[in-house]
């Protein structure tokens, strides 16, 4: 139907089915194309029933609201953390592998039997853990710490979703190979896919780590096992954990990378050192896993330095260097479209009103701001004593994987839906300001979250005014306030959260057809005909309006950094 | 652009922009920073998390704070035990050791310290795991059932205080707390 050319690629002898995309000149195969959108959409699903759960949550932790009762507040926080950090995530990321490999290498899918066959595992496991949440016999949290036992339908759940996901991992890395061997493109893979492909890489450690703790925990809720050690389930579950989240920052990178590249035609600075810090990721990130356990008896802190450190601040160091190479090459790429004046005369005018770039710079912005930073602080030896399990934690990576990932995820949405559905965006003037409200919201509840963390208010938990505590310990006025503001902010990222999943849902089924000749789009992409130098910097050498901002960043982390080491030398001694 | 082929193909011999080199020089120099830092507060500061941790059954552990909440029971004028809203107060020799036990869903026993002395303090759990929260000190701690932790603790402010658990432990968790009086 959509199929404008027809292929025949020879080596295999089967047919298969492609178009050519009139936006972007790439061919695009049929089966490619339909696994994209069954992963997006469910995606889609899961952040729409997640993020209603999420409001519900931050409601509940509004301490004049206090909306739902506690066995209901633990339930439903159990089904946000599942929804949102699982199934939204790995499904979309699924549907971000495969575009990063047929899409943007022209290549066919590889096994697109077996492609479907992991989409509707991860469907099985993720319905049947929304069922077993809701059932009530399973509030044990996602983190679902022993000897705190859930039913066995949940770690299955999470088992079957895990190996579905893996084998969408397994397809990426076949296209992967399909596509050289089949030359569908020249040379090097584009930097997209290169971060795509740490991702994946990532995420078989990730998934690998998570059978070896999920595998006895499901046995031993059968009776099979007698126990599970506590230390040594947080210490492999982490290593699922932390490096899933190191998955979402790859992916997330590869597509400010992807949006830049679309909306203003920015190319990276210089190949090499964006793959060179894509590389990092993959080199330094598994042992970072360290920097949740730093609160816990019996690891030694020369094993917590050595895997915070030396493991961390190396990818660290990788993020900080795509916190320049991504704004840097929209500045040069500006600056090459002709906005020259001054230091942000390329910022200025930007194309602010198109939501996938607004998205991707307010991501950019406040992962690094926000959820960077504070991941720093978090996982320095000492600090980590500070806000361990306080609602600091929840805001600190409210702003890595809402503000962040989530968000540019969205971003990314409103390039995939015309050129993957075909369909275009509907309501223009209310999507231009749909990540604007999402984003003020996600950043509200990171910065109010941490506000009250500071303050010593608890994660998961339904009561700080404690009143059926025998000895309740009365909270500032200050941290009250800090839960209001927070519960206020998750209106706005709930109604930016749901207005997404209405203008997308709204797009998908009635947006106006582009497979038409002449088509236009409402939010049109960069014309590439323009891009003319041979790398970002060529024609422009100075990036003034990048120094500054990344000098900003530096000034903020050197500050915030010290502030919590003079808060820190003010407390109780303890060794 | 970075979704198509890199037009050069030798990419890797293009060269580095001055401005991402100077930041990457920035950025691990202040890695290194950070990294030396974490290891100098442990001879400069004077908070540093301890290590020590022993393997424990739930029930010795339990026996062990019974035995120190009898010995150190803190008695009013008619040799009645002191209670706080019901749990018993408990004032250890100074520089002595303090047990205190995590359990659903409370922080036992309630303990009285004196202001600038170290005391030995053991935690844990006998049930599932708890998050010790001292407030407004904000000294969060992962508690474990089985591990015992050891750690010396100085107060330096007299006051009330309060033991929140930031870490999940079932429907009761919002009502887990317990008390540490700091006397002059
Ligand atoms: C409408 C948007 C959202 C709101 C209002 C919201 C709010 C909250 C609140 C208030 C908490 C509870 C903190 C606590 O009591 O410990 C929470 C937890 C959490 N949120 Fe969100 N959130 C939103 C979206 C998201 C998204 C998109 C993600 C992931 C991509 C996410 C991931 C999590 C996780 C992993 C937890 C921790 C659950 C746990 O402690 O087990 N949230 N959220
Ligand atoms: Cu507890
Ligand atoms: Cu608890």
């Amino acid at each position: 139907m959509t199929a404008i050319e027809i292929g025949h690629i020879g080596t295999s002898g089967a047919q298969y089915q492609y178009r050519t995309c009139k936006f972007t000149g790439r061919r695009v195969e049929r089966s490619a194309e339909l696994l994209i959108r069954a992963n997006a959409v469910a995606a889609v699903v899961f952040l729409a029933v997640g993020g209603l759960f999420g409001l519900l949550v931050a409601l509940t932790r509004w301490p004049a609201v206090q909306l739902l009762p506690a066995d209901w507040f633990y339930l439903v926080l159990t089904g946000h953390g599942a929804n949102v950090l699982l199934f939204w995530i790995i499904f979309f990321e699924i549907a971000l592998l495969y575009f990063a490999s047929a899409v943007i290498l022209g290549s066919r899918i590889a096994t697109p039997k077996f492609a479907w066959l992991g989409f509707l595992l991860m469907i099985v496991g993720a319905v049947m853990a929304n069922y077993a949440v809701l059932k009530g016999d399973s509030t044990v949290m996602f983190t679902s710490y022993p000897p705190m036992l859930a039913e066995h339908w949940f770690y299955l759940s999470l088992i079957l979703f895990a190996v579905g996901a893996l084998i969408g991992v397994i397809v990426f890395f076949a296209t992967l190979v399909v596509a050289k061997a089949e030359n569908t493109y020249n040379g090097s893979v584009p930097l997209v896919t290169f971060g795509a492909i740490t991702a994946a890489i990532i995420a078989v450690f990730t998934l690998a780590s998570g059978a070896i703790i999920l595998v006895p925990t499901w046995l031993w809720s059968l009776g099979l096992i007698s126990g599970i050690d506590t230390l040594m389930y947080k210490i492999v579950w982490w290593g699922m954990g932390h490096s899933s989240q190191q998955i979402n920052v790859a992916a997330h990178i590869s597509i400010w990378y992807a949006i830049a590249a679309m909306t203003v035609g920015a190319k990276p600075l210089s190949e090499k050192v964006s793959r060179f810090a894509f590389l990092m990721y993959i080199l330094f990130l598994q042992l970072a896993s360290a920097h949740h356990l730093l609160a816990e008896p019996g690891l030694s802190s020369a094993w917590k330095i050595v895997n915070t450190s030396y493991m961390m601040y190396l990818a660290v160091m990788a993020s900080m260097i795509h916190g320049l190479t991504v704004p840097g090459a929209v500045e040069a790429a500006q600056r090459r479209n002709g906005y020259t004046r001054g230091w942000f005369e390329w910022l200025t005018k930007a194309p602010w009103g198109n939501p996938a770039f607004s998205g991707m710079f307010m991501s950019l912005v406040m992962f690094g701001f926000i959820g960077g930073i504070t991941g720093v602080i978090l996982g320095t030896e000492q600090l980590n004593v500070l806000m361990h399990n306080t609602i600091y934690v929840p805001g600190h990576f409210h702003g890595t994987v809402v503000a962040g990932t989530t968000l540019a995820f969205m971003a990314m949405t409103y390039i995939v839906v015309p050129l993957i559905f075909q369909r275009d965006i509907i309501l223009p003037g209310l999507a231009k300001w749909q990540p604007y409200i999402f984003g003020l919201g996600a950043g509200g509840i990171s910065l109010f979250m941490m506000g009250a963390g500071t303050l010593g208010v608890p994660r998961r938990h339904w009561d700080i005014a404690m009143t059926d505590a025998a000895n309740a310990y009365e909270f500032s006025p200050a941290a009250y306030l800090m839960m209001g503001l927070n519960g206020i902010s998750a209106i706005f990222a709930a109604t930016g959260g749901l207005l997404f999943v209405l203008l997308i849902v709204g797009s998908v089924l009635f947006g106006r057809r582009l497979d038409v000749p002449g088509a236009k789009l409402n939010f049109p992409l960069h014309d590439d005909s323009k891009v003319v130098s041979q790398y970002g910097s060529e024609a422009t050498f100075k990036l003034p309006g990048t120094v500054t901002l990344v000098t900003i960043f530096f000034l903020t982390f050197i500050l915030y950094y010290f502030v919590n080491w003079k808060y820190l030398s003010e407390i109780w001694q303890f060794n | 652009m970075a979704i198509n082929a890199p037009t050069n193909r030798l990419w890797w011999k293009e060269p580095i922009h001055s401005i991402e080199l100077g930041w990457i020089i920035i950025a691990f120099l202040w890695g290194l920073f950070m990294f030396f830092f974490m290891i100098a507060w442990h001879f400069i500061g004077d908070q540093n998390l301890s290590t020590e941790t022993y393997r424990i059954t739930t029930d010795q552990f339990q026996e062990k704070v019974e035995a120190f909440a009898d010995e150190y029971a803190v008695k009013d004028a008619n040799g009645e035990a002191v209670e706080i809203n019901g749990t018993p107060l408990v004032a250890p020799p100074v520089g002595g050791d303090v047990y205190i036990l995590g359990r659903l869903w409370e922080w036992w026993p309630a303990i009285e310290l004196k202001k600038g002395q170290s005391y030995r303090f053991h935690i844990s759990s006998v049930d599932w795991q708890h998050g010790f929260s001292l407030q407004p000190v904000n000294i969060n701690l992962s508690v474990h059932p089985g591990l015992e932790h050891v750690l010396t603790l100085t107060p330096t402010k007299a006051g009330e205080y309060g033991i929140v658990c930031n870490e999940f432990c079932g429907i009761g968790h919002h009502t887990m707390s317990g008390v540490i009086r700091v006397v002059e």
